[in-house]
C-alpha cells in the first residue's frame, strides 16, 4: 500500500505541496481530482522521483519501503508506474528495443530472468493485440511523431508489458477522443484485481465512467480538501471545483 | 621566424633532400606539383589559429612533434584482423603493401603508376597540408574504374607500424570512376596506442556521369596520432559522392572535405559522427560547392563529447549564381557528456543563386533531462539510459549507411564507446 | 486597421519613390581643419571644454588607432578610405547646445520638421499621425527626442518633464559638464577604447551623442530617442552613446539617422555603450535609413558602428531591435554581454539592401552568468546587386551553467544578382547549456506572389505584403509609431527590385 504523510514540496522556492496525507490501500483504485495549478502533476512527479522537485517535509512509503529515498528505476522495479502526462519523444531509440530494455531492466533488478527477444516478441503481441493495437507501434521510434492520442496508448502498452502494482496516471485522458479513452480504460481495467492500485489524477469526471474509483479526493492549493465515494466525482462535475470543495 | 613556420622547416629541408628520389622525379607534371607545395608551404607554414579556417584547430603540436619521414618500408606486417570484403587494399605507413594485400581490377599502386594518374593530381591551391602532401607522398591507391564498372565493396585498411619515433607518412589516393561505374570503398585507419605519428592523407576524386562513389572511412587512429586527412571531390551531372566518415581515434584529428557539384542533379551526402574522449581532439571541416543547377546535398554531422576534449564542425555551403534550384540541408548537433568539453561550430551559407532552398541547423546541449527521467521510470538504471540516449543520438548519423561491411566496420569502433570513454 | 489593407496604403503611399532625405541644409557651418592628427583631437576637446582626463582619454586612444589596422575580415569591400581627407568637426555656428527650444536656429527646427522630427515637446513622432495632437489625447506616448545635426547635439527635448523622475536626458557633452562621475565611470566600460579600429577611431575624436541616465527603480515615462542627421560635406560623424540603467529601472530609446544625397561616401563610426543593473530592463530601437548610394552605387554612408550592452546585473535585460535599410555598407554587431545571473539579451534585425548596398550584420552574445538567456531573430532581404550577411557568434562560457541560447536566421532572395549570406559562430564550454541555431534561405514563392497577384496585387505590392510578412516577428518588437515607420521603408528599399 501506499501513503503518504504531511508532504510538502517546492518547486523553485514555490510551495506547490502543502501537506498531503493520502492513503491508497492495495487492491484500490483512487482518484485524485483538481483544478489546473492545484498540484496534481507535481504530486504524480514527486512520487516517480522527477529531479528538480524540493520535498521540504512529510514521508511517502511503498509497502513499507521509503519511497522518496529511491532512484526512479528503482521505484519502477518496485512496481510503480507512472503513465506521464506529455510522454516525451526519444528519436533514435526503437520502441521495441526500448520496452524490451525497460522490461528486462526491472525483472533484472528484481532478481528475475530476462526475457530473450523472440519470448518478448510474443509477449508484446499478445498484449497489443488486447488493446487493439498495432504492431507498427513496436517498429516505431518511442513516441517519435506519434499523436496525442498514439502517445497515450503507448503509455498503457508499457503499463500492461510492465505489469506493476501501482499505477499513476497523471492526466492521461486529456487529449483524448471517446475510442482513445475507452483503450486507456480498458488497458488499466484489465490491471484490476486484489494486487493492484492505482492514482488515476485528473481533471475531469469523464474518465472515471471508465475507470470507477473506490475513492475520490479533491486537491486544492497544494491539499486534499474533501475526500468521498466516487459519486464526489459526480458532484464535482456538477457543481465545479469552487463549491464542492467548500462543501 | 615562428614555432608554426618552423614546424614546417623540417619537412621542407627533408624535401629538398629527397627531391630527385621520390616517386615521379622524372615526370616534369609531377616535379612542378612537388615544388608548388613545397612553395605554398613556405610562404604559409603549417595554418595557425590566425587563419580563419584554422581558428579552432591548432597545429602548434604537429609543429612541436618533430616528425621525420620513414625512408624504407617497414620489415615486419603487423597481425591483420580478417578480411571483411573479397578485395582489401592494405597500407603501411602510407605505403601500398601488395604481399598483404587482395588488390582488385584496375587498382594499383599510385607509385607504380604517376604518369597515368599524374593528370588527376589537383594543385594544393593555398592549401599548406595539401601542399605537404604534393611535396612528400610516396604512395597511394590508384583506383580507376572504367566505364559502367560496378566494383561492389572494397576495404582498406591503413595501418601504422611503426612507433619508436614520431614518423610522418602522406599517402595520396587517386579515385576515378568513369561514367555510370560504382564503387564503395570502407576504409579504416589504426595505429599503435602510444605510437605519435602523422598520418596526412590526401584524395583526388572524380565521379563521371552517373557514377556512384560511396566512401565510408572509420578513423580509429592510436591514441597519440594526428590525422589531417583532405578529400576534394569532383562530382559530374548525374554523379553521386556519398562520403560518412566517424572520427573515433587520435589525439588530433582534421576531417576536410571539399565537394564540388560540377554537373546538373550531381549529388552529394557528408555524413558524419565524431567520438571525442578525454584528450582528443577532432574537427570536420567541409566545403560544398554547388556549381550546377538542380543539385541536392545532404549533411548531417553529430559529436559527443566526454572528458576535456574538443570538438568542431565548419561546413560551408557555396552557391553559385548558376546553380539555380539548388535543395541543401545541412544539420550539426553536438552533445556534451562533461563539464570539461568544448564544442565549436560555424555553419555557413553563401548564396548567390534565388531559387534555392537552403538551410542549416545546429543545437548544441548535454542529455535532455526529460528523456532521461523517462527512461529510468521505465525502470532503467541512469547509466544505461544516458548510453541508449547516446547510442539513438548517433543513430540518425549513422543509419544513412546501409552496405553491410561499411555497417560491421562502424559498429565495430563505436560499440562500447560510451563504456570505455564515457560512463 | 487590417495588416493587409495597411500595407498595400503603406506600398501605395511610396509610389513616387527615392531616398526623400536626400535633401541638404544650408546653413552657416564651423569646421576643424581638414585631416587627422593629434591637434584635431585636442581641438575637438578644447571646442568641448573638456576636461583633462577625458583628453588623456582621447589621446590613448588616438595612439592605439595609429597601431590598429582596420578590419578586413566582413564580406564587405571598398575602396581605401583616407582618412585624412575628412573633416571630424563641423557644427553649426549659432551656439548650439542645451537650450530652450526657442533659441534654436530656426533653419535647424524646419529641417527636423522636413524630417518629421519636430522639435516640439508637445509633439508625438511626426510622420505618423497629425502631430500637434497633445499626448494625452492620442493615447500616445509623447517621445523625447535629442537632435544631432553633424557633430553636435543642437536640442533635446522634454528635459524638464524627466529630470521630475530623476531621469538624465542630454547630450554627452553636456554630461561631460554636468555629470562627470558618470561619464567617467562609465565611458569605455562597455567598449573599451582599443576594442576594434572604428571605435578606437570614435574614442579618439568623436563629438557629441546622448547621454541616459534612469536611476533606481525608475520607469523612463516615455520613449527617449536620438536623431542623427549627417548633412556637411566631407565630414564624418563619430558620435558616442551611453545608456546607464540603474537597479530596477526601464527605459525604451529609439534611434533613428539620415543623410543628404550625395556622390561621395561619407563615414559614420559611432560607439553605443549600454549598462543595465539588477533587474534593469533597456530596450534600444535602431531604424537606420543613412544614404545607401544611388542606383549604380555611387555614394552612400560608411556605417561602421559598435554597440554593445552589458547587462551587469541580475535578471538585466538588453533588447536590440533593429531594422537597417540605409547605408552604402554596414558592418555593425550589436551585442550582449550576459553578465549577471538570469540575465536576457535579445537581438531583432531586418537587415535590407538593394542595389550595390552591402550590409555585414549580427550580433555576439556572451554568456557568462548563470541562467543567462539569450534570442536572435535575424531577416536579411537582399535585391538588386547586392550583399547581405548575418555574422553571429554565441559564446558560451563553462560557468554559464543553465544558459539557452535560440537563433534563427531567414535570408529571402529578390533576383538573382544578389548575395545572401549566414555565418554563424558557435563556442560552447558548458555542458548544462543549450544552445539552438536554425537558417533557411529562399526567395519569394512564385505561388505566394500569384495568389496575392491573383486577389490583385502588382508585383511590386505583393513583394510588399510578402516582406512585411517574413520580417513581422522583428517589427512587432518595434515601438508601434516606429514600426509604421519601418514598413514603408522597407517597401521603399526594395522599390525596383521586382518586375
Amino acid at each position: 500500500m501506499l501513503r503518504i504523510e504531511g508532504l510538502t514540496a517546492e518547486i523553485e522556492g514555490k510551495q506547490i505541496l502543502k501537506g498531503i496525507d493520502l492513503e491508497v490501500p492495495k487492491g484500490e483504485i483512487h482518484a485524485i481530482m483538481g483544478p489546473n495549478g492545484s498540484g496534481k502533476s507535481t504530486l504524480s512527479y514527486v512520487l516517480s522521483g522527477r529531479e528538480g522537485y524540493d520535498i521540504t517535509g512529510g514521508s511517502v512509503t511503498w509497502n513499507g519501503q521509503d519511497l522518496l529515498a529511491m532512484e526512479p528505476e528503482e521505484r519502477a522495479a518496485a512496481g510503480l508506474f507512472l503513465a506521464f502526462q506529455y510522454p516525451v519523444e526519444l528519436p533514435g531509440v526503437g520502441n521495441a528495443n526500448f520496452l524490451r530494455t525497460a522490461l528486462n531492466a526491472q525483472r533484472r533488478a528484481r532478481g528475475e530472468k530476462e526475457v530473450d527477444a523472440m519470448a518478448f516478441l510474443k509477449l508484446a503481441r499478445e498484449k497489443l493485440k488486447k488493446l487493439h493495437m498495432s504492431d507498427e507501434m513496436l517498429k516505431r521510434n518511442v513516441n517519435v511523431g506519434f499523436s496525442g492520442g498514439e502517445k497515450k496508448r503507448n503509455e498503457v502498452l508499457q503499463m500492461a508489458l510492465m505489469n506493476p502494482s501501482m499505477a499513476i496516471l497523471d492526466e492521461t485522458d486529456s487529449g483524448l477522443d471517446i475510442d482513445a479513452l475507452r483503450i486507456v480504460s480498458e488497458g488499466v481495467n484489465a490491471l484490476r484485481g486484489p494486487d493492484f492500485s492505482s492514482l488515476v489524477i485528473t481533471h475531469y469526471q469523464r474518465l472515471l465512467n471508465y475507470i470507477v474509483p473506490d475513492r475520490v479526493h479533491v486537491l486544492m492549493d497544494g491539499r486534499i480538501v474533501r475526500s468521498g465515494g466516487k459519486e464526489l466525482a459526480e458532484e464535482l462535475e456538477a457543481q465545479g471545483y469552487g463549491q464542492a470543495s467548500a462543501a | 621566424m615562428n614555432a608554426v613556420t618552423a614546424g614546417a622547416g623540417g619537412f621542407i629541408s627533408r624535401f629538398e633532400g629527397l627531391r630527385d628520389r621520390l616517386p615521379g622525379a622524372e615526370l616534369e607534371q609531377v616535379r612542378a606539383l612537388r615544388e608548388e607545395g613545397a612553395a605554398t608551404l613556405r610562404e604559409k607554414g603549417l595554418p595557425g589559429r590566425r587563419v580563419e579556417e584554422w581558428r579552432y584547430t591548432d597545429l602548434a603540436p604537429v609543429a612541436q612533434a618533430q616528425f621525420t619521414e620513414a625512408l624504407t618500408a617497414v620489415g615486419e606486417a603487423p597481425a591483420l584482423p580478417a578480411p571483411r570484403a573479397p578485395h582489401r587494399v592494405v597500407f603501411l605507413d602510407g605505403r601500398l603493401a601488395e604481399h598483404l594485400s587482395q588488390l582488385p581490377p584496375h587498382a594499383a599502386p599510385l607509385s607504380a603508376r604517376l604518369e597515368a594518374a599524374q593528370d588527376l593530381l589537383a594543385a594544393d591551391h593555398g592549401m599548406p597540408l595539401v601542399g605537404l602532401n604534393a611535396m612528400m607522398f610516396e604512395d597511394g591507391l590508384f583506383l580507376d574504374l572504367p566505364e559502367g564498372r560496378d566494383a561492389g565493396t572494397i576495404e582498406v585498411l591503413n595501418i601504422a607500424a611503426h612507433a619508436e619515433r614520431p614518423i610522418a607518412f602522406h599517402p595520396r589516393h587517386v579515385i576515378r570512376l568513369a561514367p555510370g561505374a560504382q564503387l564503395t570503398l570502407v576504409e579504416t585507419s589504426t595505429g599503435p596506442a602510444g605510437a605519435t605519428y602523422l598520418h596526412n592523407p590526401v584524395y583526388d576524386i572524380r565521379v563521371a556521369e552517373g557514377a556512384t562513389f560511396t566512401h565510408v572511412r572509420v578513423q580509429r587512429e592510436g591514441r597519440s596520432a594526428f590525422q589531417l586527412s583532405t578529400i576534394r571531390a569532383r562530382v559530374a551531372a548525374g554523379g553521386t559522392y556519398d562520403n560518412f566518415t566517424l572520427n573515433a581515434g587520435g589525439r588530433l584529428v582534421r576531417n576536410e572535405i571539399h565537394v564540388t557539384l560540377e554537373g546538373p542533379k550531381a549529388a552529394a551526402h557528408m555524413n558524419g559522427a565524431q567520438l571525442v574522449a578525454d584528450g582528443q581532439h577532432a574537427d570536420t571541416t567541409t566545403f560544398l560547392d554547388h556549381a550546377a543547377p538542380d543539385c541536392p546535398s545532404r549533411q548531417t554531422v553529430k559529436t559527443v563529447l566526454a572528458g576535456k576534449s574538443r570538438g568542431v564542425f565548419q561546413g560551408k555551403i557555396l552557391v553559385r549564381q548558376v546553380a539555380q534550384r539548388t535543395d541543401g540541408y545541412q544539420m550539426n548537433q553536438a552533445l556534451l557528456l562533461s563539464e570539461e568539453a568544448e564544442i565549436d561550430a560555424k555553419p555557413q551559407l553563401e548564396i548567390y543563386a534565388d531559387d534555392v532552398r537552403c538551410s542549416h541547423g545546429a543545437t548544441v546541449g548535454a542529455l535532455d533531462p526529460e528523456q532521461l527521467f523517462y527512461l529510468r521510470a521505465r525502470g532503467i538504471p541512469a547509466e544505461e539510459a544516458r548510453a541508449i540516449l547516446v547510442q539513438a543520438f548517433l543513430t540518425e548519423a549513422v543509419e544513412g549507411v546501409t552496405d553491410p561491411i561499411a555497417q560491421a566496420a562502424l559498429e565495430e569502433a563505436v560499440s562500447g564507446w560510451w563504456e570505455r570513454e564515457a560512463a | 486597421m487590417p495588416a493587409v489593407a495597411e500595407t498595400i496604403e503603406t506600398v501605395q503611399s511610396v509610389q513616387e519613390g527615392g531616398y526623400k532625405w536626400g535633401f541638404e541644409t544650408d546653413i552657416e557651418m564651423e569646421f576643424a581643419p581638414k585631416g587627422l592628427n593629434e591637434d584635431i583631437v585636442r581641438f575637438i576637446s578644447k571646442k568641448k571644454n573638456e576636461p583633462e582626463w577625458l583628453l588623456e582619454w582621447r589621446l590613448k586612444a588616438f595612439a592605439l588607432w595609429q597601431k590598429m589596422e582596420e578590419p578586413n575580415w566582413a564580406a564587405v569591400s571598398y575602396p581605401k578610405i583616407d582618412y585624412q581627407d575628412a573633416y571630424y568637426y563641423a557644427a553649426p555656428v549659432k551656439k548650439a547646445g542645451p537650450k530652450s527650444l526657442d533659441e534654436v536656429d530656426p533653419e535647424l527646427l524646419k529641417t527636423y520638421a522636413k524630417l518629421g522630427i519636430p522639435l516640439k515637446e508637445q509633439a508625438i513622432l511626426a510622420g505618423v499621425e497629425g502631430a500637434g495632437e497633445s499626448p494625452a489625447d492620442s493615447g500616445r506616448m509623447p517621445v523625447a527626442v535629442d537632435a544631432v545635426f553633424d557633430s553636435v547635439s543642437v536640442a533635446t527635448t522634454f528635459r524638464d518633464e524627466l529630470s521630475k523622475h530623476g531621469i538624465i536626458f542630454c547630450s554627452i557633452s553636456e554630461a561631460v559638464q554636468e555629470h562627470p562621475e558618470l561619464v567617467r565611470e562609465y565611458l569605455g566600460s562597455v567598449v573599451p577604447q582599443g576594442d576594434n579600429y572604428f571605435a578606437c577611431l570614435n574614442s579618439a575624436v568623436f563629438t557629441d551623442g546622448s547621454f541616459v541616465y534612469i536611476p533606481k527603480g525608475v520607469r523612463c515615462p516615455m520613449e527617449l530617442s536620438t536623431y542623427f542627421r549627417i548633412n556637411a560635406k566631407s565630414t564624418g560623424q563619430f558620435e558616442r552613446t551611453l545608456i546607464i540603467a540603474d537597479a530596477g529601472s526601464h527605459v525604451s530609446y529609439l534611434e533613428g539617422c539620415t543623410a543628404p544625397q550625395r556622390d561621395e561616401n561619407q563615414l559614420h563610426a559611432a560607439v553605443v555603450e549600454l549598462v543595465a543593473m539588477d533587474d534593469a530592463t533597456i530596450k534600444y530601437s535602431t531604424v537606420q535609413n543613412w544614404y545607401p548610394g544611388d542606383a549604380d552605387g555611387k555614394g552612400g554612408i560608411y556605417n561602421f558602428v559598435t554597440k554593445r550592452g552589458a547587462c551587469r546585473g541580475a535578471r538585466s535585460k538588453i533588447s536590440w531591435t533593429q531594422v537597417e535599410t540605409g547605408s552604402a555598407v554596414t558592418w555593425k554587431y550589436p551585442s550582449c554581454i550576459l553578465l549577471g545571473d538570469d540575465s536576457v539579451g535579445e537581438f531583432y534585425s531586418v537587415a535590407v539592401t538593394n542595389n550595390f548596398q552591402q550590409a555585414d550584420t549580427g550580433t555576439k552574445m556572451f554568456h557568462i552568468g548563470r541562467n543567462t538567456k539569450s534570442t536572435i531573430v535575424s531577416k536579411g532581404i537582399s535585391a538588386g546587386r547586392s550583399q547581405n550577411t548575418y555574422r553571429g557568434l554565441v559564446k558560451i562560457s563553462p560557468k554559464a551553467k543553465g544558459a539557452r541560447n535560440f537563433t534563427q536566421c531567414d535570408s529571402l532572395l529578390i533576383g538573382d544578382q544578389c548575395g545572401a549570406h549566414t555565418v554563424p559562430y558557435i563556442e560552447n564550454r558548458c555542458i548544462t547549456a543549450k544552445v539552438e541555431h536554425e537558417a533557411t534561405t529562399s526567395r519569394i514563392a512564385e505561388d505566394q506572389l500569384f495568389y496575392c497577384r491573383a486577389r490583385g496585387l502588382n508585383e511590386e505590392e505583393a513583394v510588399g505584403l510578402i516582406v512585411n510578412g517574413f520580417c513581422r516577428e522583428v517589427l512587432k518588437e518595434l515601438p508601434m509609431e516606429f514600426a509604421v515607420e519601418a514598413q514603408k521603408l522597407l517597401a521603399i528599399s526594395l522599390e525596383g527590385s521586382v518586375g
